[in-house]
C-alpha cells in the first residue's frame, strides 16, 4: 500500500483512460456533443442504481444476485398498479419500494440469522422474484395493450404520465430525470456509507465480522438493513426501467446484477469487504458506461463488445489488486 | 530400549522469526524404540521444534541427522519422504473424505486409465488400521468419526509412508481417559517395531505413563534431558520455571467490593457440546485488583474471560458486575454492564484490518460518537487522538489502515479501543502477545494504572513471569478447573507450573 496511488485515484486512472479512447475514436466527433453524454448517463442510470444498493452489500463482503429480478418485479407490479390498475403514482412507488425493501430483507435475514451464504440465499432469491415476476403478470408484457375482459382483443389505454415524466429530459434537455434519480440515490447511499453509524457497522463487519460483534456492533441487523437498502434500489430501479420501456417486462433485467457487481468492483470495492465506498462505484459506473457509449458510438458489434467488456473488467481488477500487493 | 547412535539427532537448531530468535542452539537425541518427552512452559520453543521437522520452515540453522544421515527437510512432503511424520494438535485430514482417501493422499493408488483403485486402497487402509487395533468403516467420511479415531488414521498414515520417527504434538488434548490409554498401547507398539516417537505433553501425569526420557524446553534452550525414572517431578517443574521470578511490579492494592462475581461458570466447545472446556469456575475480582488466570495451553483461562464477556455462550453459571447479572453470549450487552474484553488473537477476533486507526478505536463506543446515529468524525478524532498520545500509539495517521501498524501499536490500539467504553471491569486475554518490549513495557503500566483508578482487571498471560508481576492474585487452571488459588506472596513460578500440570500446589 506505501507508496503506491490511492484507490479513488487508480479506478480515475482507468476512467480516464476510457475516456481518451473515447476523444480519440470520437466517431465523427459525437464524443465532442454534450447529448452523447446525457445519454451515457441515461443508460447508465438504471445499472448505477442498483451498484449503488450493491456497494453496500459488497462492503459487509456479501453479494446480493437478486437485484436483475427485484428490478424486473418491480417493473411489473408498477406498470399493473398504474396502467392497469389506475393507482395514482405515490401509492405506487410507495407499494413498489415496500416490495423492494421487504424482499432485500428477507435476503438479508436468512443471510444473518441462518448463517447462510450470501451467494445461495440471493440466487435463490434471484430466481424467486423472477418467479413472482411472471406469476404476477402473467407471463405478460404489462402495457398500454389491456385484454379485453371477454379475451376477444386489446383495448389500448393511456400511458399514465409519470411514465413519460421518468422518462423525460429536464435542465434545458441536458440531463434525464432517471439520472436525477441515481445522483439522488447514490447521495443518499453516500450518506448511509459515510455519515452514518450503521455505515461505520457495515464497514466493521465486513471487515472483520467477530470482532465487530466483540465491540457490540449489532451485526445481524446491519447485514438486514444492508440488504434492504439493496432491495430498495433495485426497485426504484425498477420503476425506471419501466418508465423507460413503457412497460412492465417479467424478462427485464437478466444479467443486470452482474453489471451492478462490475461497476462496483471496477471501481475498487474489495469482494472482501470492509474496504471501498460509493465515491469508488461512481467512478466504476462511469467507467462502464462510457465504455459502453464509445463501443456503440463506433459500431463495434454486439459480440466484441462483451467480449472486450468481460477483457477490461480483469483489466480493471488487476489493476486495483497490483495496489494491494505492492 | 535402544541405545547407540541415535535415530534422529539435532544438533544446533537455531530459528529465527524476524530478529526475534526464538531457538538458540537446541541438541537433541531421538533414539530408535524410545518415547522421548518434550516438555516445557508456553513458549518454550517446542512447536517450531516440531515445525522444523515437520518441514514447515526452510531458514532455520544447525543440522538434522536422521540414522547417520544429514537431512534437511524444508517442505512438508520431503519431511514425509524422509520418514518423519508429524502428529499434530490440529488433525491434518480432509473431513468429507473417507479414511481410505485420507491415508493415501496425495499418493493414490491407481488403475491405468480407470482413476483410483478405491477396492485396494480400501483394504491397504483396512490392514494398517487393523495393525493398530482399529476397527473402522474406511468408507466413512473421516469428519464422522470420533477424534481418537481421526488421531488412529493419521498414525497408520504416518505407519503406511514407512516413518521412522513420529512426532506427536499434544495428542491427548482432544482425548477421553479412554481414548488416550488406546494412544499409549498404540506407541508402545510402535517402541516395539522400533520406531521413535517424540511426544509433547502438558499433563505430568501422563509424562511419566508414557516417557522413557524426558528432554525440558526453556526460553529455545535445552535445559536438560534425563531418563524420566530419574527425574524427580520436582526437579521437572523446576526446569521448566527456570529461577523463580521474584520481582514483582506491584503493591498489592484492592479494595473490599467486588466488582465482578463469577459462580460456577461452566463452558463447553460450541462445535463439540460434550466436550468441556471450564468446569464449575467460581471468582470474585475488586476493584483495583488484578487477577492472573494462569494455566498451560488448553487449561480454560482463556475461555474463562471468553466466556465471562459472551465471546462463547455459557453452559452454566451467573456473572455479575456490581451485582448486576451480565446475559450470556451477547457482548454488546456484557459492554453496557461495563465490561471490556481484549481477545487474544488481535487480528482474527480484534482489529477490522481495512479500517483506520481512528474506525478500530471508536468501534466498541460508537454510540457515543454518533448521536442520533450520525457520525461525529471530529469528535471522533479529538477522543483518539487524545487516547494516541497517552499510549504512545505510533501511527503515521489516524486515517491510515490500522493494518500498517506494528504489532505493539496495534495492540495498543485495541487497548484504547477498551478504555474509550469506560469499563468497570477489562478482561484481557494475553494482553502482550507478539508485541515488542517496549510496548510490552508500556502495556503493563497501563495495566497497573488502569487497575489504580479502581478497574478490576483479570487477565492470562502465556508468560509466566509477566502473569506473577502484573497479578495480585493467581487462579491456576488446569483441564477447565480452578486447581489452586494462589495470593500474591504464595504465587512463585515453581507452585503456578506444578498446580498447572495438575499436582498439588
Amino acid at each position: 500500500m506505501k507508496g503506491s496511488l490511492s484507490a479513488p485515484l487508480r479506478a480515475l486512472l482507468a476512467l480516464a483512460l476510457v475516456f481518451a479512447v473515447g476523444l480519440v475514436f470520437h466517431a465523427d466527433g459525437s464524443f465532442y456533443r454534450w447529448d452523447t453524454h446525457g445519454a451515457m448517463l441515461r443508460q447508465a442510470s438504471v445499472h448505477g442504481i442498483l451498484a449503488c444498493g450493491m456497494t453496500l452489500v459488497i462492503v459487509t463482503a456479501g453479494i446480493d444476485l437478486a437485484v436483475g429480478s427485484v428490478l424486473a418485479l418491480a417493473a411489473v407490479l408498477f406498470s399493473l398498479l398504474t396502467i392497469h390498475l389506475g393507482w395514482g403514482a405515490p401509492t405506487a412507488v410507495a407499494a413498489v419500494l415496500g416490495v423492494g425493501l421487504l424482499l432485500g430483507a428477507t435476503s438479508g435475514g436468512l443471510i444473518s440469522t441462518f448463517g447462510l451464504q450470501p451467494f445461495i440465499v440471493t440466487l435463490a432469491m434471484m430466481v424467486f422474484a423472477r418467479g413472482l415476476a411472471k406469476q404476477v403478470s402473467g407471463g405478460q408484457k404489462i402495457s398500454q395493450a389491456v385484454m379485453k375482459p371477454d379475451g376477444s382483443g386489446y383495448d389500448y389505454v393511456d400511458l399514465p404520465r409519470v411514465f413519460d415524466l421518468v422518462d423525460s429530459r429536464v435542465l434545458g434537455g441536458a440531463v434525464w430525470v432517471v439520472t436525477l434519480v441515481f445522483v439522488a440515490v447514490a447521495l443518499l447511499s453516500w450518506v448511509i456509507l459515510a455519515r452514518l453509524r450503521v455505515g461505520r457497522h457495515a464497514y466493521a463487519a465486513g471487515a472483520n465480522p467477530e470482532a465487530a460483534r466483540l465491540s457490540g456492533v449489532p451485526v445481524r441487523r446491519t447485514l438486514v438493513l444492508v440488504y434492504a437498502w439493496s432491495g430498495l434500489c433495485a426497485a426504484i430501479a425498477g420503476i425506471c426501467q419501466a418508465a423507460q420501456e413503457q412497460q412492465g417486462d417479467p424478462e427485464t433485467g437478466a444479467g443486470y446484477e452482474l453489471s451492478a457487481i462490475a461497476m462496483v468492483v471496477i471501481g475498487g470495492t474489495s469482494l472482501m469487504g470492509g474496504r471501498g465506498g460509493l465515491v469508488l462505484t461512481l467512478v466504476g459506473v462511469f467507467t462502464i458506461g462510457y465504455l459502453q457509449k464509445i463501443l456503440s458510438l463506433n459500431a463495434v458489434g454486439e459480440a466484441a463488445r462483451l467480449m472486450l467488456t468481460g477483457a477490461i473488467i480483469v483489466g480493471a481488477v488487476l489493476f486495483q489488486r497490483s495496489r494491494r500487493n505492492g | 530400549m535402544g541405545s547407540g547412535t541415535p535415530l534422529l539427532a539435532l544438533r544446533g537448531i537455531r530459528k529465527r522469526f524476524g530478529r526475534l530468535e526464538v531457538l538458540h542452539g537446541i541438541d537433541l537425541d531421538l533414539r530408535a524404540g524410545e518415547v522421548l518427552v518434550l516438555a516445557g512452559g508456553n513458549g518454550a520453543g517446542k512447536t517450531t521444534l516440531v515445525k522444523i521437522l515437520a518441514g514447515a520452515y526452510d531458514d532455520w540453522e544447525g543440522e538434522i541427522v536422521l540414522a547417520g544421515t544429514p537431512v534437511h527437510p524444508r517442505r512438508p512432503h520431503e519431511a514425509a519422504a524422509l520418514g518423519i511424520a508429524c502428529i499434530h494438535q490440529e488433525l491434518a485430514l480432509v473431513g468429507p473424505l473417507n479414511a481410505a482417501d485420507n491415508l493415501f493422499l496425495g499418493r493414490e493408488r491407481s488403475r491405468r486409465f480407470l482413476g483410483v483403485d478405491d477396492r485396494a486402497q480400501a483394504d491397504a487402509a483396512s490392514g494398517w488400521l487393523e495393525r493398530l487395533g482399529v476397527e473402522v468403516d474406511v468408507r466413512l467420511p473421516v469428519e464422522r468419526l470420533p477424534v481418537a479415531v481421526q488421531q488412529s488414521i493419521e498414525i497408520a498414515r504416518a505407519l503406511s509412508m514407512d516413518a521412522r520417527v513420529l512426532v506427536m504434538d499434544e495428542p491427548t488434548s482432544a482425548l477421553t481417559e479412554m481414548e488416550t490409554r488406546h494412544l499409549f498401547e498404540r506407541i508402545d507398539q510402535l517402541k516395539r517395531e522400533g520406531r521413535a516417537v517424540l511426544f509433547i505433553s502438558h499433563k505430568m501425569e501422563e509424562i511419566y505413563r508414557i516417557a522413557d526420557r524426558i528432554a525440558v524446553l526453556r526460553d529455545g534452550k535445552l535445559v536438560g534431558t534425563r531418563l524420566a525414572p530419574e527425574l524427580a517431578q520436582g526437579e521437572l517443574v523446576e526446569w521448566m520455571a527456570g529461577q523463580a521470578v521474584t520481582e514483582h511490579a506491584r503493591a498489592v492494592a484492592g479494595g473490599e467490593v467486588p466488582c465482578l462475581s463469577v459462580e460456577n461458570l461452566s463452558v463447553t466447545d460450541p462445535a463439540r457440546p460434550d466436550r468441556p472446556l471450564v468446569r464449575d469456575v467460581s471468582f470474585e475480582v475488586r476493584r483495583g485488583e488484578v487477577l492472573g488466570l494462569a494455566g498451560l495451553a488448553g487449561s480454560g483461562a482463556s475461555e474463562v474471560l471468553g466466556a465471562v464477556f459472551g465471546r462463547l455462550p455459557r453452559r452454566s453459571g451467573r456473572v455479575l458486575v456490581d451485582g448486576e447479572p451480565v446475559p450470556s453470549g451477547r457482548p454488546a450487552a456484557s459492554l453496557r454492564r461495563g465490561l471490556a474484553f481484549l481477545a487474544s488473537d488481535r487480528k482474527a477476533e480484534g482489529l477490522t484490518l481495512a479500517r483506520s486507526v481512528v474506525e478500530n478505536v471508536t468501534l466498541a463506543s460508537l454510540p457515543r460518537f454518533s448521536p442520533g446515529g450520525w457520525l461525529r468524525p471530529r469528535r471522533e478524532e479529538r477522543a483518539v487522538r487524545e487516547l494516541v498520545r497517552e499510549l504512545d500509539i505510533q501511527a503515521s495517521s489516524l486515517r491510515a489502515p490500522v493494518s500498517t501498524l506494528s504489532g505493539g501499536n496495534q495492540q495498543k490500539a485495541l487497548l484504547a479501543r477498551l478504555w474509550l467504553t469506560e469499563p468497570k471491569v477489562l478482561l484481557l486475554d494475553e494482553p502482550t502477545r507478539g508485541v515488542d518490549v517496549v510496548a510490552k513495557a508500556r502495556i503493563h503500566r497501563l495495566i497497573d494504572e488502569w487497575s489504580r483508578a479502581g478497574r478490576a482487571v483479570a487477565l492470562t498471560s502465556s508468560e509466566l513471569p509477566e502473569l506473577l508481576a502484573l497479578s495480585d492474585r493467581v487462579l491456576v487452571l488446569h483441564r477447565g478447573e480452578v486447581h489452586a488459588a494462589l495470593e500474591r506472596h504464595e504465587a512463585s513460578a515453581e507452585r503456578v507450573i506444578a498446580a498447572a500440570l495438575g499436582g498439588a500446589a
